[in-house]
């Protein structure tokens, strides 16, 4: 891909540092001169916001960690004094706790627009294999970050959590005394934690820079799939992405501030209000809101290594995706019937969390199946079944032309 | 090049290999302390036994003690519990254990309270409990029944409630662990 106006310092000083470490020019070319497809939507914004959301995350958990105890006598009530007397300590907790659920709204949104535009399929196979990757470490984080505050739902969701491992046989048993420190989840369990929840940011940093490095390798897909071909196509990425990312930002931001400072426990669940009790599990646990639909697809199976595998082959499968498509076309734009099969799967994938909501019995348990049927039939029979036999209709010449169209000049582009 | 370099490939070769070999090993011991640093530590295992004195125990009630920071489940059985445990067909079960094999005195039931899914911790053990299907304990996580030797009858749970080893120091007294 060709450049907008490339970087060349008048400044001596500038130039003297940039002859010995070309960072300045490498900033410019990635976030100013970057040619991104003049067609971009808003929904290719949240890639902006998810970025916005880790630094947000990381401010915010620093300074919580200033204030955080963890030890399992301390925790629960360090939790309470961050709340009740830290200056500004309720805003700084209630800015990380509900950041985390608007982190995972956005990366949800972030990875259906990869699903809908085809943004998964070549070149991006990497670029989308890194986000897998992005998503797996952002589960584990608000998983670990969930138990910190020691409450009932914390100590019941970790217990759960590391048993998974004991699904497996032989070394089952071993790795999850390995994990806990014990012989249940306890002091050791909780202090390792808190390690790994510092532990992970970190990763997630490093692999949303392979992330973002992988998308300047290739560029950015756009709502027409169609890719980039001439300079016209593109525009540099300032100042007119960044204005649109920004503006995206502040909008979300009114989603984020509207739980933050009117509605701080929505997404919470009660019962983590009271202090961890390794003698009684409440009688409904559920996981947080953006862990549901796997929670259904563990429950679903009536075996418990086989439910395990399931629900870890539900992520599994996304990193396979560029290989189960073999669609010439990008976007379902231009592929009705596969567009009709996505929107099945997007009811398919919130009929699942809501499912994990409710109670294991009776005809949730029934539906459970289904719908977890539903998901791995979508990835492994009808997404290549479609893609073999579906004829896309005509897309257009250019990313141009597409643009042209839409605003009825297209004949006088032609001239 | 004045030298003769006719060289030794295969002499190259398992030099580069050994070499590698010997790395790969002093690697592999250099990371075993900072894995096993994460098991259970000399104080967790000092925990390791209890004893529980059994006399307050009415026939039908049950209690809960804690050994090694995992609930144990102690039921002063009835003659009804018993003999329903006993009727049924070991080859039935999914975990397959006689009720015999799961008790030292018929009347005293005593196994780890922890749902051997997930470690949820069943209910049955307190007046008005949701005691399941078969009158033993329910775990309400995700709907395991198990029955009045705490073996799993119905739902999800792969095993029978762990029975800990323990022993009567008295006709009224265990030692667990």
């Amino acid at each position: 891909m060709s450049g907008h106006a490339s970087f060349e310092p008048t400044n001596k000083i500038v130039k003297w540092f940039e002859d010995r470490l070309p960072v300045l020019g490498l900033a410019h070319a990635s976030f100013v001169a970057f040619p991104t497809p003049r067609n971009l939507n808003y929904w290719w914004t949240f890639g902006g916001i998810l970025f916005f959301f880790l630094l947000v995350q990381i401010i915010t958990g620093i300074i919580l960690a200033m204030h955080y105890v963890p030890h399992e006598a301390l925790a629960f009530d360090s939790t309470e004094h961050i709340l009740r007397d830290v200056n500004y300590g309720w805003l700084l907790r209630y800015l990380h706790s509900n950041g985390a659920s608007m982190f995972f709204l956005a990366v949800y949104i972030h990875i259906f627009r990869g699903l809908y535009y085809g943004s998964f399929k070549g070149p991006r196979e990497i670029l989308w294999i890194i986000g897998v990757v992005i998503y797996v470490l952002m589960m584990a984080a608000g998983f670990l970050g969930y138990v910190l505050p020691w409450g009932q739902m914390s100590f019941w969701a970790a217990t759960v959590i590391t048993n998974l491992f004991s699904a497996f046989p032989i070394v089952g048993e071993p790795i999850v005394q390995w994990l806990w420190g014990g012989f249940s989840v306890g002091q050791p369990t909780l202090n390792r934690f808190f390690s790994f929840h510092y532990l992970v940011p970190l990763l997630l940093y490093v692999f949303v820079i392979l992330h973002v490095w992988a998308l300047h390798v290739v560029g950015n897909n756009n709502p027409t799939g169609v890719s980039v071909k001439k300079d016209q196509d593109t525009l540099p990425f300032h100042p007119y992405y960044t204005i649109k990312d920004s503006y995206a930002i502040v909008a979300f931001l009114l989603i984020y501030f509207w739980f933050v400072f009117f509605n701080p426990n929505q997404l919470g669940h009660p019962d983590n209000y009271i202090p961890a009790d390794a003698l009684v599990t409440p009688p409904h646990i559920v996981p947080e809101w953006y862990f549901l639909p796997f929670y259904a697809i563990l429950r679903a199976v009536p075996d418990k290594l086989g439910g395990v595998l399931l629900m870890f082959g539900a992520l599994a499968v996304l990193a396979v995706l560029p290989w189960l498509d073999r669609s010439k076309a990008r976007s379902l734009t231009y592929r009705p019937l596969m567009k009709g099969f996505f929107w099945i799967f997007a009811v398919d994938a919130v009929l699942l969390g809501w499912l994990g909501s409710q109670p294991a019995e009776g005809i949730f348990v029934t539906l459970s199946r289904l719908a977890t049927a539903y998901y791995f039939a979508h990835f492994l029979i009808i997404l290549p079944l479609v893609s073999k036999f579906e004829v896309p209709r005509p897309r257009p010449a250019s990313i141009m032309d597409a643009v042209l169209e839409k605003s009825g000049d297209a004949d006088e582009a032609k001239s | 090049m004045t030298t003769n370099d006719a060289v030794d490939e295969k002499r190259r070769d398992f030099l580069y290999i050994a070499t590698g070999a010997v790395a790969a090993v002093g690697a592999g011991l250099a990371c075993w302390p900072l894995i096993d640093q994460m098991n259970p530590d000399a104080t967790v295992k000092a925990l390791a036994s209890i004893e529980v004195d059994l006399s307050p125990v009415e026939l039908g009630q049950s209690i809960t003690v804690v050994w090694r920071g995992k609930p144990v489940f102690v039921r002063h059985r009835t003659e009804e519990d018993i003999k329903a445990a006993e009727a049924v067909d070991v080859a039935t079960l999914r975990d397959p254990q006689s009720d015999k094999d799961r008790v030292q005195k018929p009347e005293w039931l005593v196994m780890v309270g922890i749902c051997t899914h997930l470690g949820c911790i069943p209910k049955g053990q307190k007046v008005g409990d949701d005691r399941g299907d078969y009158n033993g304990w329910f775990c309400p996580c995700h709907g395991s029944h198990y029955d009045t030797a705490g073996r799993i009858r119905k739902g999800p749970a792969p095993l029978n409630l762990v029975v800990p080893p323990y022993e009567f120091l008295t006709d009224e007294k265990i030692k667990i662990g």
